[in-house]
């Protein structure tokens, strides 16, 4: 399984969670699988994600996903002890684990190799660091989801792209939906 | 009052609350300040650029946010204010020390100084520069005008504004 693939089969939990999506293919998967205005397409600035989830947990009360990749982890490696230190129970980081940097044609990645992002998280004091086959990614986010306790899913899969359209919805329209859904 | 707790009561006023930080000596107390108020959640980033993306989250998400970082900052985050904070049009106050300005005794700061303001020109940031302590007055309009307009707004506070360094 690929990452869209992964994408494909949980596109149904996520639809009605509030979802920060990692830039480039990951949001143009999404965003072309199922929009939603309670998925925050990101269009630019690789690795924050989690963070933005995490701001965005702390902030409410309303379960917050985010998705990102073993790269843009890489990219933000300060993340991981913010997020084991600010413990939010309404908060899933979702790790879409490849080992290559998929949307610049799939570069491998230092997680495709010797470091695994599942010892790191928890090296960094996360407490629940759950690592799954790609096809036991929603069994597993939907326990996250029903588990009430922050969690953060490092989800093993194979590299590789599918072609996908850009997003060409305006940012603000973007972020704007996706307030109006947070504050629904 | 102190200095600190000015600029902390002008932020609380403005309804922020919730306030990343990476610290500098000058903003030391600001930064003690915030941590103890019962009506801030302070987070403490390890980089500025993550420091944005929690506040990016956290306004997203009903909280007026804020950061305090130094001048240094500013060329580790220009990517995220460009595609993050302006593209999507958030607002954000970031409270700066502005290291390298007069009084200050480390000369490697100086060379980010130089290139502060320059940059934040380049960037359409809005910028006020506080030099001294009565130009603080001004904090509580700077922050209005941020949230009235959803942009990023720069507060350089220099060592002259915070009393410098002792025998500098």
């Amino acid at each position: 399984m690929i990452r869209s693939d992964i994408l494909k089969d949980i596109a149904p939990i996520l639809r009605d969670q509030l979802v920060v999506c990692n830039i480039g293919l990951p949001s143009q998967e999404l965003h072309m699988l199922d929009d939603q205005p309670t998925n925050f397409y990101m269009l630019g600035t690789m690795g924050l994600s989690s963070s933005i989830g995490l701001g965005l947990a702390l902030a409410q009360n309303k379960k917050v996903i985010s998705i990102d990749g073993d790269g843009s982890v890489l990219t933000n490696f300060g993340t991981l002890p913010t997020i084991a230190n600010n413990v939010s129970d309404n908060y899933i980081l979702l790790i879409i684990d490849n080992g290559s940097y998929g949307s610049t044609g799939d570069q491998p990645t230092y997680a495709g190799k010797k470091t695994s992002l599942t010892a790191v998280a928890r090296a960094c004091g996360c407490e629940n660091v759950v690592e799954v086959a790609a096809k036991d990614t929603g069994k597993a986010l939907q326990e996250a989801i029903d588990g009430d306790k922050m969690t953060i899913i490092v989800a093993k899969c194979e590299s590789g792209n599918i072609k996908v359209p850009v997003i060409t919805m305006d940012p603000v329209v973007i972020r704007d939906r996706f307030m109006k859904a947070v504050q629904a | 009052m102190s200095i600190n707790t000015k600029i902390v009561g002008d932020l609380v006023a403005n309804d922020i609350s919730f306030v990343t930080t990476v610290p500098c000596k000058q903003l030391a107390g600001v930064i003690d300040e915030i941590d103890a108020h019962p009506d801030v959640l302070h987070i403490p980033s390890n980089k500025e650029d993550e420091g944005m993306g929690l506040c990016a989250g956290a306004w997203m998400g009903g909280k007026r946010p804020a950061i305090i970082m130094q001048n240094t900052a500013i060329g580790v985050t220009i990517n995220t204010l460009a595609t993050l904070i302006q593209y999507y049009r958030m607002p954000l106050p970031m409270l700066i020390s502005y290291r390298g300005e007069l009084r200050e005794p480390v000369a490697c700061q100086v060379e980010m100084a130089v290139h502060t303001k320059a940059l934040l020109a380049q960037m359409n940031i809005p910028t006020y520069h506080f030099h001294t302590q009565s130009d603080a007055d001004e904090l509580d309009a700077i922050l209005k005008y941020t949230f009235m307009c959803n942009k990023p707004v720069a507060i350089l506070t220099d060592a002259n504004f915070w009393g410098g360094y002792g025998d500098q």
